[in-house]
């Protein structure tokens, strides 16, 4: 019974891990609640009802133009550099970027541009194994990664997100060659590139 | 059988119908000949796969192919960015239609819409194409490649003169034979069989076994076999029905004109054959050998004006035929009206020409027989069709070495030549046999309604065979592709489409289903009476 609890509570969709301080309808960023409690590069989030998938992150001075300064001259570790300035933890964030992919409405999920982008302080959270399965039954998501502007080269990132679904699914190979075909579609006269998502998924 | 292979992504009705086919499908599976259908949105259209070619969507997978250690990329790519196409050059609608639904397959005049599914030709297909064995379809064999049966209407057959071709040793004698046991048992048509090499009557040669049965020894009723060489008949065992002999009387100038290559005469001499034939009546030849006295001679030939040499050569020519050993001087026996009696019956006649097997003597006795028996049959439809009493049973006359009789030189003196004309207008159609088509004269040849070919391969015999038929440049492919034996390809009147089939194998199994079928149709035939 115990294997079937822990099973269950990965399974679950995880709490609450960032909050959205800027929203545009092909991009949201949000704050982790913690420094460091990023989200993998490439995993599905979602923020009320749309869905946006991990494009890039950072943890930066809380105050812009603060320079952090050398601390760990003296300390063995770099967790003692933590451990003796407590304060660091408030002093710092962390941030990502998601690009919108898709919303649900109801029971139903659409992968293409919600009507309206997401709500500012909205709770961000990291979508569980079952909610990215379901999300990945379709693919269309694909495309809008492919067309994303973001900081990230869209090939890395749409290999990332497929790295990180098809942990989640029982055929990893099925998943990653029915998602491959279809990369291979949208890329039909771009093969180099194709080559080069295919690649960063080995 | 109704996996779909892929759609419609062009078409010509020129070019054909490129098929982009599914990403599950293998390209080799695809093999050139196969029949697939392709659901249009109007029409079902029927077709053969005429090439099979490697598609990409980008140049530089060729350039750059996925290598050993990049399965993920092979098997992502193969079927989208890789794919198969197949070119299928559609041949019948069969459906969709009232005229295709009424009359059957009907030749293409359109092409598929755009992404028509295509998907291989399923057994119903099948049958609307090649045939359904039936009381009146016969089971000749089945295209190459599958179990579909290749049914042939006999009675549609035997209403144009046809032609079975093919070298030497490729399975033209195997195939005329399931031809005629076909008409036998499938049309109301009657066969008259120039036999020449002993092979369809009683029993005939198998290169590769112990003689196969002929005609008499499968059907005793219905055949009757005759024959120069009585001798020769009863060594091999043959249960014979009449013995011919033919008499100078029965010989027509026309005759020797047709054998003039043969008996290497003039065409003088031939000219004075005629004036002979006048000067003494029905026996000239006899006359004309008798004359021994030289002052008769020369009184002869100042009143005839026929110069010395030519009546030497023409005497020349006609003691070959003298020698002849069925010629007499007069035939006790007429037996052109037992001929026709066993015709009238019903009954198939094959003529065996025992060990005379020169050609000069088949020429004469075939185009000697087929001319009384065809004026016969001329007179009898006329009668008919001024009584408005039922026209003759249909007669099928089957001759060997046809170029001999039907080369452009003397296709318009012989019977055969006028046969092969006149098709079925007198009930008398021709099966012509022939190991060089390019011999026989382009009008003959115009003239057959189906042609059976066996493997060819002089280009003129080819060209001769395939000239005036539409696709021709695939078909010579198709021809050229056959195998050395037991292949052959069907086109014309009596099929919608060209076919390349493997005829059925004539042996033990092949007695035996006939054996069975003859048990059926004489109860079906008894349930018609009543």
């Amino acid at each position: 019974m115990a294997l079937v609890e822990g099973g269950l509570t990965i399974s679950s969709p995880a709490g609450k891990i960032a909050e959205v301080i800027e929203a545009q309808t092909t991009l949201f960023t949000a704050q982790c609640y913690e420094l460091y409690g990023l989200p993998a590069l490439g995993s599905l989030v979602r923020t009320g009802d749309v869905y946006g998938i991990v494009a890039s992150a950072a943890t930066v001075p809380l105050e812009a133009g603060r320079r952090p300064v050398a601390l760990g001259h003296d300390v063995a570790t770099e967790e003692a550099v933590f451990r003796e300035n407590p304060q660091l933890g408030r002093l710092f964030r962390s941030e990502f970027s998601a690009v919108v992919v898709g919303f649900r409405e109801g029971e139903r999920v659409y992968q293409y541009l919600p009507a309206l982008p997401a709500r500012i302080h909205g709770f961000v959270y990291l979508c569980g194994d079952e909610e990215v399965r379901t999300f990945s039954r379709s693919l269309g998501f694909l495309e809008t990664l492919l067309h994303a502007v973001v900081a990230v080269p869209p090939e890395e990132l749409v290999s990332a997100s497929l790295r990180q679904m098809s942990r989640k699914h029982a055929d990893p190979d099925a998943f990653l060659i029915a998602a491959g075909k279809m990369l291979a579609h949208l890329l039909s006269d771009d093969y180099p590139r194709l080559r080069s998502i295919l690649g960063r998924l080995r | 059988m109704t996996e779909r292979l892929g759609i419609v992504v062009s078409a010509s009705l020129e070019g054909g119908v490129v098929v982009r086919l599914e990403p599950g499908v293998s390209v080799e599976e695809m093999v050139v000949g196969r029949y697939v259908a392709i659901q249009g949105q109007r029409h079902r259209f029927f077709g053969m796969i005429t090439d099979v070619r490697l598609e990409m969507t980008d140049e530089r997978l060729a350039s750059a192919p996925p290598e050993a250690g990049e399965p993920l990329l092979a098997s992502v790519v193969s079927g989208v960015n890789t794919y198969g196409i197949i070119r299928v050059t559609p041949m019948l609608t069969i459906g969709g239609d009232a005229v295709t639904i009424l009359e059957g397959p009907q030749p293409v005049k359109t092409i598929p819409a755009h992404f028509s599914p295509v998907e291989l030709a399923s057994e119903r297909d099948m049958e609307l194409v090649f045939g359904q064995e039936n009381e009146r379809n016969f089971h000749i064999g089945n295209p190459l490649d599958m179990e579909t049966k290749l049914c042939l209407n006999l009675e549609e057959f035997v209403k144009r003169s046809n032609g079975i071709f093919g070298k030497s040793g490729t399975g033209k004698t195997f195939l005329t034979r399931i031809l005629l046991i076909g008409m036998l048992q499938k049309s109301r048509a009657v066969n008259l069989i120039f036999d020449m090499h002993n092979e369809y009557g009683w029993q005939g040669t198998n290169e590769a076994g112990p003689p196969v049965k002929g005609l008499k020894q499968l059907f005793p009723a219905a055949v009757a076999v005759y024959t120069l060489d009585e001798e020769n008949s009863v060594r091999r065992g043959v249960k014979v029905d009449s013995v011919v002999k033919i008499g100078y009387d029965e010989i027509e100038p026309d005759d020797i004109a047709l054998l003039r290559q043969t008996l290497n005469l003039t065409e003088l001499a031939v000219e004075a054959s005629y004036q002979l034939r006048r000067r003494f009546g029905r026996q000239w030849i006899q006359r004309t050998l008798e004359l021994e006295d030289a002052e008769e001679v020369r009184g002869l030939l100042e009143e005839t004006k026929i110069h010395e040499s030519t009546f030497q050569s023409l005497r020349r020519g006609l003691n070959t035929i003298r020698r002849l050993p069925f010629i007499t001087s007069h035939a006790a026996e007429d037996i052109v009206p037992k001929i026709l009696a066993h015709l009238d019956r019903g009954v198939n006649v094959v003529l065996e020409f025992g060990r005379y097997r020169e050609i000069a003597a088949y020429v004469l006795v075939a185009n000697m027989l087929a001319r009384r028996i065809y004026a016969h049959y001329q007179a009898q439809t006329e009668k008919a069709m001024a009584e408005g009493s039922s026209p003759p049973r249909p007669l099928v006359i089957t001759i060997e070495e046809a170029h001999r009789f039907l080369n452009p030189e003397i296709a318009a003196q012989t019977i055969f030549g006028t046969i092969a004309r006149e098709m079925r207008k007198y009930n008398v159609t021709l099966l012509v046999i022939d190991q060089r088509p390019s011999g026989i004269s382009e009008e003959v040849m115009s003239q057959l309604g189906t042609k059976i070919t066996c493997l060819l391969d002089n280009e003129r015999d080819i060209d001769s065979v395939l000239a005036g038929v539409s696709g021709k440049s695939e078909l010579k492919t198709v021809l050229a592709r056959l195998a050395p034996k037991r292949q052959a390809l069907i086109f014309g009147h009596a099929v919608p489409m060209p076919v390349a089939f493997q005829p059925v194998s004539y042996d033990a199994d092949f007695y035996a289903r006939l054996a069975g079928r003859k048990a059926a149709g004489k109860t079906e035939d008894l349930e018609k009476f009543w």
